[in-house]
């Protein structure tokens, strides 16, 4: 049997980037409330929002070492696999990569190791400052990745010239038409699971009766945060993203919404069974006129179906996948907004903390951003196909051709075996750390 | 100096940036495989602590610089290192991990493991960046297409091999320079003299692999025997590398480091020296070479990076500074530490 390097590294690009992109939302989102869990440690003095920061601190160590680890591979990859790729859009698309690490990178490795192990050795402030720089570094990072992507979404700022795509402005190769709306919208999404990540410790350590005078505050912090964030993730930033993909991408827009034919009063498709070639949406459950509205804000906006833009010429992407992800994240989303709600609640109620069959679900709740976060990427990048930049390259196209289909069939084997193996040790090492708590970090003796 | 060739020079002082500072903390790594006792791995892993994350950076840059100016040399390069560069990212996963992970269980057993992924993890890295650059000094199969294929067996070359060992050697020699630097008393003592030793195996090869370059890609001098900068890295890399046992015997630690570190750089200039302008020659024909000029990005583009990295790296070499005098003086073992 011949072994397709295409497919191949297509399968390990997947494989590789959705195992990474588990841990840069949790540390962004870990990031950010330590900064607030540090300020307060730091401002009122108060014992329990550093215990706190200590303990979480851990996490985010331990949760940004497996980032890093995971992340390397990304940054080489561009050569390895995708050799053809990089040379045609090495002019445009190396410039993100390079000025994330200059200036996300380095700030946030840097400063993570002042942050983890500098405690004694520098003032609170100092110490408060180097949370904060984890905090905005690792915000930077997102958004010059974003912006590399987003370029390969809504490609701007070049010409193709000399067989390759040339810069012509830098400033609209990064502020391409998508860039503002994904990048906040990602970023959201960090956040939302930053929240769900210590709320769900947190509530368990509550039921656990484990430290619980910290985990009641760091519950309550992460709760409101929580519920901001799941709002924002629907509007605007939710919103202004749908709008974009169905300004600029009409394909992926039609795949999102199961429009197989074209209409003005577009529906918006709440439940279906989407099936593939040819695309037919069966059993659907549809609000009427919907999806022009939130499309182009006009009911009677015409929004154009997938058999449509094929008869225009313009390739569409897998149906299915684009679709069951894009609703999937939609669900998830809505169930952030009621479960965070309902926690903010009951804190208003003062019930918060005698609700235990609330405090039992929300660690069950820590995966589901993570989920959300997956199957988002997956409409962004499957809801591109076949195109690796956006009606310019083909990803049929860009891969390396002077690599084997064995060679890759070994690392494909060689990181999944590592990277099932690590997502277990990661999760098992967390779980360590969640049960000894935020008491056993001022204990004496040392791990 | 044209932007080409002041990329080039940027390209150069990351990776130099990359082999200083990460060359120290896989260094220590390779000799954490050799320490004694529990409190010693934690000294040794507790050096490196505060620095080895913001040091790999130094390579990611390295490597995000590439791809942004010479795209042409990162894909081809990177591509036809296939196999290499999926070991040299194993390895560098483990050891990015086993830090993390070996003092979160309090067993023998689960300790020794991820003692031999970090030091294995620091060995093979070591290793294998000496054999990639081994095999692009003595040239890659790169056709008139720009294309090159490789198989990763003749990457193990004897030539590229060689030059493997003497980057571990120099690596190691660095490693235990700068832990003279962060410990006191007998494992001090004991580092200062692995520091020496390795001194001599390091000197051996690199005549060695001097000589052996004459051979496998005599091109390498055509020309470079002329240019100043050859002769100024040679008589550099003389006064420096005979400073490390020097300022090791007197007890000058911190010189000592100092002098590997110039070491380290002589090497490495001497080596890009050669190279220039060719980034990636070709063993098929030379006139296939990868330049700095046919493998580059466009102007606009190296003058947007240039403007970046101008901006961005004294910001990077600012705050860096500043860590390392917050951490600096002797390993405390503490409650923190891994």
């Amino acid at each position: 049997m011949e072994l397709d390097p295409l497919f191949l590294s297509r399968l390990q690009f997947a494989l590789t980037i959705g195992f990474h992109f588990l841990f840069p939302p949790l540390s962004i989102g870990l990031a950010w409330l330590l900064v607030i869990m540090e300020w307060r440690g730091w401002k009122r003095g108060d014992e329990d929002y550093v215990r706190a920061g200590k303990f979480f601190g851990k996490i985010l160590g331990l949760t940004f070492a497996v980032g890093v680890a995971t992340g390397i591979v990304m940054e080489f990859q561009f050569g390895t696999n995708w050799a053809q790729y990089s040379k045609f859009v090495g002019d445009i698309f190396g410039a993100p990569l390079a000025a994330e690490a200059i200036f996300a990178f380095f700030l946030e490795s840097t400063f993570l190791g002042l942050y983890l192990f500098g405690r004694k050795r520098v003032s609170k402030g100092v110490h408060w400052f180097s949370a904060l720089m984890v905090a905005v570094g690792s915000t930077l990072s997102a958004f010059w990745i974003i912006v590399a992507n987003s370029w390969q979404q809504t490609p701007a700022g070049f010409e193709i010239r000399n067989g390759r795509a040339e810069l012509t402005s830098f400033a609209e190769a990064v502020f391409n038409a998508s860039t503002w709306p994904r990048f906040l919208h990602t970023v959201d999404g960090c956040l939302i699971a930053g929240a769900f990540l210590v709320a769900g410790i947190s509530a368990y350590l509550v039921v656990k009766n484990n430290a619980a005078e910290v985990a009641r505050k760091t519950l309550k912090l992460s709760l409101i945060f929580g519920l901001v964030a799941s709002l924002l993730a629907t509007f605007p930033t939710g919103d202004w993203s749908a709008k974009q993909v169905a300004r600029t991408q009409p394909e992926k827009f039609a795949a999102m919404e199961g429009l197989i034919r074209g209409q003005t009063r577009a529906p918006l498709a709440v439940f279906g069974v989407p099936s593939e070639e040819p695309p037919q949406f069966n059993l659907k459950i549809e609000l009427p006129g919907m999806a022009s509205l939130l499309a182009f804000g006009d009911m009677d906006a015409h929004v154009p179906g997938i058999e449509d833009l094929r008869e225009a010429g313009h390739p569409t992407p897998p149906f299915v996948l684009t679709f069951v992800s894009f609703h999937t994240m939609v669900g998830l989303g809505t169930l952030f907004i009621i479960l965070s709600l309902l926690g903010v609640f009951l804190l208003y109620r003062k019930k918060l903390f005698d609700t235990r069959w609330y405090l039992r679900l929300l660690p069950w709740a820590i995966p589901l951003p993570l989920i959300a976060c997956q199957v988002g990427w997956i409409v962004a990048e499957v809801g591109r196909q076949p195109w690796v930049v956006y009606r310019v390259l083909k990803t049929q196209d860009a891969y390396s051709a002077n690599v084997t289909g064995g060679e890759v069939l070994f690392s494909i084997i060689m990181f999944g075996t590592v990277y099932v193996a690590l997502g277990a040790l990661y999760v098992y090492t967390l779980a360590r750390i969640i049960k000894r708590g935020p008491q056993s970090l001022t204990a004496k003796e040392v791990h | 100096m044209d932007l080409n060739t002041a990329w080039f020079l940027l390209v150069w002082v990351l990776l130099g940036g990359y082999a200083i500072l990460d060359g120290f903390d896989l260094g220590v790594g390779v000799l954490h495989l050799f320490a004694r006792d529990e409190r010693e791995r934690r000294i040794h892993v507790g050096a490196i602590g505060p620095f080895w994350d913001g040091n790999e950076v130094w390579l990611l840059t390295g490597g995000g610089a590439l791809f942004a100016a010479f795209p042409i040399v990162y894909a081809t390069v990177f591509s036809s290192f296939y196999l290499a560069l999926m070991l040299l990212l194993l390895a560098l996963i483990f050891r990015a991990v086993s830090l993390e992970f070996r003092g979160q269980v309090d067993s023998p057993g689960w300790r020794r493991f991820w003692d031999w992924a970090f030091g294995l993890g620091s060995l093979l890295p070591a290793v294998l960046l000496g054999v990639a650059i081994g095999n692009i000094l003595r040239g890659i199969p790169i056709d008139a297409d720009g294309v090159a294929n490789v198989s990763f067996v003749s990457l193990l070359n004897p030539y590229a091999l060689l030059i493997g060992v003497l980057s571990l050697a120099m690596f190691t020699m660095h490693g235990a320079a700068f832990l003279t630097v962060k410990t006191e008393g007998d494992l001090q003592q004991r580092m200062a003299r692995w520091a020496s030793g390795v001194w001599v195996v390091f000197l051996i090869l690199y005549l060695v692999a001097f000589a052996a370059t004459f051979f496998a890609a005599p091109f390498l001098f055509e020309g470079a025997l002329g240019k100043p900068l050859f002769w100024a890295f040679l008589v550099l890399l003389l006064a420096a590398a005979v400073n490390v046992p020097i300022a090791i015997r007197s007890g000058k630690y911190l010189r000592s480091f100092l002098a590997s570190s110039v070491t380290i750089v002589s090497v490495m200039g001497l080596a890009a020296v050669c190279l220039f302008p060719r980034m990636a020659p070709s063993s098929l024909d030379l006139a296939n070479s990868l330049t700095v000029y046919n493998a580059s990005s466009t102007p606009r583009t190296l003058t947007v990076m240039l403007v970046i990295a101008l901006i961005g790296m004294p910001i990077v070499i600012a705050y860096s500074a500043y860590i390392y005098k917050v951490f600096a003086g002797k390993v405390v073992v503490e409650e923190e530490s891994y």
